[in-house]
């Protein structure tokens, strides 16, 4: 057996996986189904070895705060939560997206609205995808499907975030989160050094040197014409991820007569539904948006063209629907299917929605 | 005696700190701020610590601290400067970190992060402008503003009835075992001018050498906002601040 | 081979650690595994399942509707757990605390009396091992080397004293089915 091969929780995935990759402060707050994020951080203590700063704050507010002051500094900086956590941090990560800082944050969801319940849940796509605080900003959002994707996340996150100087968020939920599954570590890089910070961060807070002007690290322009320009800039930064960035897996769609669209979780669920419908003789592909913004819409295009309709299976009322509808352009039918408040539905309930939406029958033999 | 003989370089005694840039401030006549400002450029510049000072500015109307100032700065949300602060000083121990912050900023609004980065004794220095009143929005209750007070949101005066008491924070953050040093200061004299002075830079030592949190309270006029001339709100911070905020030391467990 | 197992009864029962370990072997025996547990305040004396899927092919879903095993420790999961067994699947179950017996007559049930062997044994924390020999033994998915093993691998060094304790558990286990 492959020694680097682990048995782990996704949220544990992700403490080794911020170790490993150099991240060098994590800040947060507990809450559940996350919270052994920072517990698993906590027993690693990573400050003795890479020297990686871990801090439980006061709160959600603080936690993301303190990524906002560390990520001023250059250095790669996150923390976790779950859904009532997230919403607390939304003021922080607008303030993130407008000071043009790179940054992590890490959302397990779980069923809301309001404190709702501790279960797994998708409810909180659109806050992910659509803004979620004030103001004209995206999130690269990625949709970890698997423990391994819990733990590639991490680097990748920060990666697209370094690059294009913009917070990214990791979008499991308490399914992703709390399950167990073989996980290969990335291998241990050191943190980068105060040189290459300043080297590769020209507008971080290292210090105003003589050789260069000060660096101010804010979100406030009160002249309206620099704040357009600022707005501007963003929005070109936004494109270019849209253009470069946009990841997606596709499953049996070559030949489906209809398609799946999920992410995360539900993505994997549907994936058994499509193994089991194919054994009983109806062709269902999936598309598994990575991205959750930027959204592939072309590939969902792409994939509408050969099929007969399209089942959106969340764990929510009815959220990503709406980007593929946009993707689709009333091609063929986009049909929902979801469960809400902490129910994570089986298999077999994805196939009944085929049957309620399309009239699809599967001709099951007992094996 | 001549011009040049006057202004020659050896009969000079006094300067603008060099940190302090040519940025035309917007405070308004009468304000504490420019003053405070002055004394930490001063402070930073007299322990050379220029390359290795990054600053906090708040929400309210220091909001532009780092116009002024000529170092690195993070400019935070309402409240959260001393969030930030943590987070700063712990990933860059070398760094000389301070927040400033009016009294909404941080006995209002930020009052968790205030008090929880106090607790944890961050090696970061508060300096706390209270002036009693928000300025920036144009005069309306802080938490420090007084019993009786007339702000545009308390107009016939602060009712503890309707509005609670004045929130005197800094003997509260006296009492965490993360403060080590907390004083009151105010800069309406040059006596006071040269206390504060001290004090803050007292503030920065304690801060480069990991002795915890210091809080530099500065009793301040917002003549605007009280709608006094400079020199009645100096009269009247005497008489009516300084009673329920007394100037001095509260804290010095750092010597 | 694809072995989808329920594991259900009462917090503080040792459900989610019995999985764990089950899950573990599986790691050292190369093969797909899946851990996925209810999570939340169950885990304090209400009941606690867990759902562990071990398979030579990548694994899907970690959530399914029917179980080719399932293990059972109190009436409530029963009651909840054995309409979702599949025809032919297996149930484990413990006869202390069960007023309504299982009923079905398309499974395997076998009865473990876990609970007397616990006592005989004298180690109250070898109960779900115990259930666990019965299981291997009717289900010998993993081997009990891969689960000594796993043991080693999932506890920390200063409890490996305690394996010994655990392995002649899971042969008791192994001897009341």
């Amino acid at each position: 057996m492959n020694e680097d091969i682990r048995l782990m929780k996704g949220n544990e995935a992700i403490a080794h996986a911020a170790v490993r990759y150099g991240i060098d402060g994590y800040f947060g707050y507990p809450i559940t189904p996350q919270s052994e994020v920072l517990e698993t951080l906590e027993a690693l203590m990573p400050w003795e070895t890479t020297g990686m700063v871990v801090l439980q704050a006061e709160s959600e507010i603080s936690s993301i705060n303190m990524v906002y002051g560390g990520a001023a500094t250059g250095k790669a900086v996150m923390t976790s939560s779950s859904s009532p956590g997230v919403s607390l941090m939304q003021e922080g990560i607008s303030y993130l997206a407008a000071s043009e800082l790179p940054a992590l944050i890490i959302n397990v969801m779980r069923g809301g609205p309001g404190l709702g319940t501790i279960h797994p849940s998708q409810s909180d796509y659109f806050q992910a995808t659509k803004g979620g605080g004030h103001g004209d900003y995206r999130l690269i959002v990625l949709a970890p499907s698997s423990v391994q994707e819990m733990a590639d996340f991490v680097g990748l996150g920060m990666d697209l975030s370094f690059k294009y100087r913009t917070p990214a968020m990791i979008l499991a939920d308490g399914v992703i989160g709390q399950m167990m599954e073989k996980v290969v570590l990335p291998e241990q890089r050191p943190r980068r050094s105060q040189d290459e910070i300043r080297r590769q961060c020209p507008w971080a807070l290292t210090g105003k040197t003589p050789n260069r002007q000060r660096n101010v690290v804010t979100s406030l322009e009160l002249d309206s014409a620099l704040m357009e320009k600022n707005n501007e800039r963003f929005q070109r930064t936004y494109k270019e991820i849209e253009a470069n960035e946009v990841r997606f897996q596709a499953y049996d769609t070559d030949d489906a007569d209809y398609i799946i669209v999920a992410f995360g979780s539900m993505a994997r669920i549907c994936q058994k539904a499509v193994e089991e419908a194919r054994n009983a003789g109806v062709k269902i592909g999936i598309l598994r948006p990575i991205t959750l913004w930027p959204f592939p819409y072309k590939a969902i295009e792409d994939v509408a063209k050969h099929a007969k309709g399209i089942l959106v299976a969340e764990l929510n009322a009815g959220q990503m629907i709406e980007d593929v509808r946009l993707a689709v352009h009333d091609s063929i039918p986009v049909e929902h299917f979801g469960r809400m408040g902490g129910i994570v539905p089986n298999p077999a309930e994805v196939l009944n929605a085929f049957t309620d939406k399309f009239g699809v029958k599967f001709n099951f033999t007992n094996d | 005696m001549e011009l040049d003989q006057i202004i020659n370089p050896a009969n000079k005694v006094y300067s603008r700190p060099a940190l302090l840039n040519d940025n035309t401030m917007h405070y308004c006549p009468g304000c504490s701020h420019g003053v405070v400002h002055k004394i930490i450029a001063e402070c930073i510049e007299e322990l050379g610590l220029q390359e290795n000072a990054i600053g906090v500015a708040p929400v309210g109307c220091a909001v532009f601290a780092y116009n002024y100032i000529d170092i690195d700065w993070a400019e935070a949300a309402h409240g959260r400067a001393p969030a930030l602060a943590t987070a700063i000083r712990r990933l860059n121990p070398e760094k000389l970190v301070f927040t400033y912050q009016g009294d909404g900023d941080l006995a209002a609004i930020g009052t968790a992060e205030t008090i929880h980065a106090a607790n944890r004794g961050e090696n970061i220095t508060i300096v706390f402008i209270n002036n009693a009143i928000y300025g920036m929005t144009g005069g309306q209750m802080a938490p420090t503003t007084l019993e009786g007070q007339k702000t545009a949101t308390t107009p016939y005066g602060r009712r503890p009835d309707l509005n609670g008491y004045p929130l005197a924070i800094s003997p509260l953050l006296a009492q965490l075992d993360g403060t080590c040093f907390v004083t009151r200061q105010a800069v309406h004299t040059a006596a006071a001018v040269r206390k504060a002075k001290a004090a803050i830079k007292k503030a920065f030592k304690n801060s480069i050498d990991g002795k915890g949190t210091s809080v530099v309270e500065i009793v301040a006029t917002c003549s605007s906002g009280w709608k006094m001339t400079p020199d009645n709100a100096n009269k009247w911070m005497e008489k009516f601040m300084f009673e329920k905020y007394p100037l001095g030391d509260i804290k010095d467990s750092a010597k | 081979m694809k072995e989808e197992i329920v594991i259900a009864g009462f917090g503080g029962q040792g459900v989610l650690s019995m999985g764990k370990i089950l899950a573990y072997a599986a790691l050292m025996n190369d093969l797909e595994v899946t851990w996925m547990p209810s999570y939340g305040p169950e885990q304090r004396g209400g009941t606690a399942n867990v759902t562990v899927i071990i398979s030579d092919e990548a694994i899907s879903s970690p959530i399914v509707d029917t179980y080719d095993t399932a293990v059972i420790l109190n009436q409530q999961s029963l009651n909840k757990f054995e309409n979702h067994i599949k025809p032919g699947g297996t149930l484990i179950y413990d006869p202390y605390g069960i007023h309504h017996y299982p009923s079905r007559t398309d499974i395997n049930i076998v009865k473990v009396n876990a609970m007397d062997a616990t006592i005989e044994l004298g180690n109250a924390k070898g109960y779900n091992m115990i259930l666990l020999g019965a299981l291997l033994k009717l289900k010998p998915i993993v081997s009990l080397d891969d689960v000594l093993r796993g043991l080693k691998k999932a506890l920390p060094e200063r409890h490996h004293h305690l394996i010994p304790a655990n392995e002649q558990a899971i042969l008791k286990g192994m001897s009341l089915v």
